[in-house]
């Protein structure tokens, strides 16, 4: 990335942690869920973020969407702080697909008026120039016409995978952030959303955040790679790098752990153990010693360094 | 000896005008790993609950022959079917958290299903869900049977699971999407167990699933189902190596393949969605979806053999 240009997306040191109530008897627990975030997304970049359930990708996303206030760091979406942006300014730039297209659309809505709220909001649009633009964008991503007048329950899961794309493309923003966008669909309808959001992001010259715990997924459409583990950034490459060069105990037991459709080759070994990542409950030195098959001593006492690589980096302390 | 499952010609419908099961038919054989793979609503899971007769309300089944270890399962009564639910034949579900009582204890849950069968004292039942526990891999099993679901993770959960189905050493186990909740690297570390245990106690796996790459992994053989039809089904390296029907080699095209695919290559896809499919339907359920389809496939569906054990529905040549 050259200097002089503004990053799409850009976090720096950025923190955030959630206080949970621990019950009559229990103690409150701080619950660390994005913990000194550090990155840059240039214009019509993909990153795409992989990690496991309560690795702190959603709140990540929540973060950049404006949707949290982090407790320490900035974040800025094209050059401008994303706290300081009123919710107007911030929905014509940024806009999120969530994962579940069967809960994140109001069922007593038609299709046609869920993809016009957006506009309406801004309270700037004619009714005629809100309905020509709700026209294009259900032909822009595949869906006949007459479907808008339909209620999301008449709809399948691609299709209403379809309206929420609409959705958040209605108002043209800059950037788009997709958490779990297919988690939720078969395999088949998975490619059409996957090629549609491919389609969509070179026309319109997209920048997206795609988050998912799909490494195959992450590979098809990222142009770099970020892995998350107990609310840090463990590694971070350009995608080729990162899938041909894993250099995180942690990255290369994900990868491993990906079944591809090739016969005879069994069940992968993943060696991270049964003991599981507990965001409330951090573990001193590297936060991935007690599952790292290859942890030392010390790394349950010194912090690793985050040693830089091209277009990133990897935080380990037995990596070169 | 006949098959530990036989299933020949099953039809399942709901009373309304959408069949789930169409005449589907597959056999798991003793010892073996036997995956049914398709997309949601084709009719997989159905056909589990069809097997073991625990069918939602107005549910309603016939077959030609449903056997298991040569007994007909259609003669028999709830008491019969009761007596081989959770003993002979068990089952496990997709969501850990919904099927475990959160009232009770990990304890009290797996050894009520033993005491009820094999007519056990509590002590020997207690024994034996810990070393169960202790055999999918969990470690302390003692302080686990003392816990309620909730203090256990996903993982913990599914183990707890698969433990409390192996309590009355099954013959056959249904296992449906047994993984379809869980991260990707405890995926890995139940399909490993889940694929140890079927080698060590001989079991017949059923394992419903809508993922190829797990297919790939862990089936012996494989069955294709698409709107309530086995449209394909062989061992799998054959199905891997040589898929027949369109709708089999469609699915495959559009899975992602770390390290194989070309960036700014769409993914093949299938167009269109699964139909619905009601009682009097002639011809291909496929055929809309199809690129090869012509007229005659409106009509009729022949049953081809493609090699030895290697079947499917279409009128494209072997």
């Amino acid at each position: 990335m050259s200097t002089t240009t503004t990053p799409a997306i850009e976090l720096r040191s950025v923190g955030k942690t959630f206080r949970v109530a621990g019950g009559v008897l229990g103690k409150d627990r701080r619950v660390v869920a994005v913990d000194g975030v550090s990155f840059a997304v240039p214009p019509g970049g993909v990153l795409g973020v992989v990690g496991e359930s309560g690795c702190g990708k959603s709140t990540l996303a929540r973060l950049i969407l404006g949707l949290l206030e982090p407790d320490s760091g900035d974040i800025a979406v094209e050059g401008q702080r994303i706290v300081d942006m009123d919710r107007k300014a911030r929905a014509r730039l940024i806009q999120p697909v969530f994962q579940d297209p069967f809960s994140s659309l109001n069922p007593l809505t038609r299709i046609r008026d869920i993809v016009a709220m957006p506009l309406q909001a801004q309270g700037t649009f004619s009714r005629a120039e809100i309905a020509r633009r709700v026209d294009e964008m259900l032909s822009r991503v595949g869906l006949p016409g007459e479907m808008g007048n339909r209620l999301p329950a008449e709809l399948s899961g691609g299709q209403r995978q379809r309206v929420a794309i609409a959705r958040a493309l209605v108002l043209r923003p800059r950037i788009v952030v997709c958490d779990e966008p297919t988690s939720a669909l078969d395999v088949s309808v998975q490619a059409q959303i996957l090629n549609l959001l491919a389609e969509l992001r070179r026309d319109l010259g997209l920048t997206y955040l795609f988050i998912s715990h799909n490494l195959a997924v992450v590979e098809h459409v990222a142009s770099e790679v970020a892995v998350m583990y107990l609310g840090r950034i463990v590694e971070k490459k350009p995608t080729q790098a990162l899938f041909h060069d894993p250099e995180h105990p942690y990255t290369k037991a994900l990868l491993a752990s990906v079944l591809t459709p090739e016969p005879g080759l069994g069940v992968p070994d993943v060696g991270l153990g049964d003991v599981m990542p507990d965001p409330a409950n951090i573990p001193p030195g590297c936060r991935f010693h007690p599952r790292c098959p290859i942890a030392e001593p010390r790394c349950a006492t010194e912090t690793p360094p985050l040693r830089p690589r091209p277009g990133g980096g990897v935080e380990c302390l037995l990596v070169p | 000896m006949s098959a530990l499952l036989e299933v020949e010609k099953l039809e399942v419908g709901f009373g309304g005008n959408t069949s789930a099961v169409r005449g589907a038919s597959l056999t798991v054989e003793r010892g073996e790993t036997h995956c049914l793979v398709g997309e949601s609503g084709c009719g997989k899971s159905v056909t589990a609950l069809a097997v073991m007769n625990l069918l939602a309300r107005g549910g309603h089944r016939t077959a030609q022959r449903l056997s298991f270890q040569g007994e007909d399962l259609l003669k028999l009564d709830d008491r019969g079917m009761a007596r081989l639910r959770g003993n002979a034949m068990a089952m496990i579900f997709q969501e850990p958290m919904t099927s475990l009582n959160p009232a009770y204890t990990i304890g009290s849950q797996m050894t009520e299903v033993m005491r009820r069968h094999k007519k056990v004292s509590q002590r020997i039942a207690i024994d034996r869900a810990a070393d169960l526990l202790g055999r999918v891999g969990i470690t302390a099993p003692g302080l686990r049977l003392g816990q309620f679901p909730h203090q256990l993770s996903g993982g913990l959960r599914q183990r707890v699971m698969i433990a409390m189905a192996l309590m009355c050493e099954p013959q056959l186990l249904i296992a449906d999407e047994p993984t379809t909740a869980l991260d990707v690297t405890v995926q890995a570390q139940i399909l490993r167990l889940l694929a140890q245990l079927q080698r060590d106690l001989g079991l017949g796996l059923l394992l419903i699933t809508h993922d190829l790459g797990i297919v790939a992994r862990v089936a012996h053989r494989v069955s294709v189902m698409y709107a309530g039809e086995v449209v394909e089904s062989a061992a799998t390296a054959q199905l891997f190596a040589d898929p027949r029907h369109p709708y089999t080699q469609g699915l495959l095209r559009c899975v992602p393949v770390p390290g194989k695919q070309r960036q700014d290559e769409p993914l093949g896809s299938i167009p269109g969605t699964v139909p619905r499919i009601g009682p009097g339907f002639e011809g291909c359920g496929f055929r809309d979806r199809c690129s090869f389809a012509d007229a005659t496939c409106a009509r009729s569906v022949p049953h081809q053999v493609a090699a030895p054990g290697h079947d499917y529905l279409c009128r494209l040549a072997p």
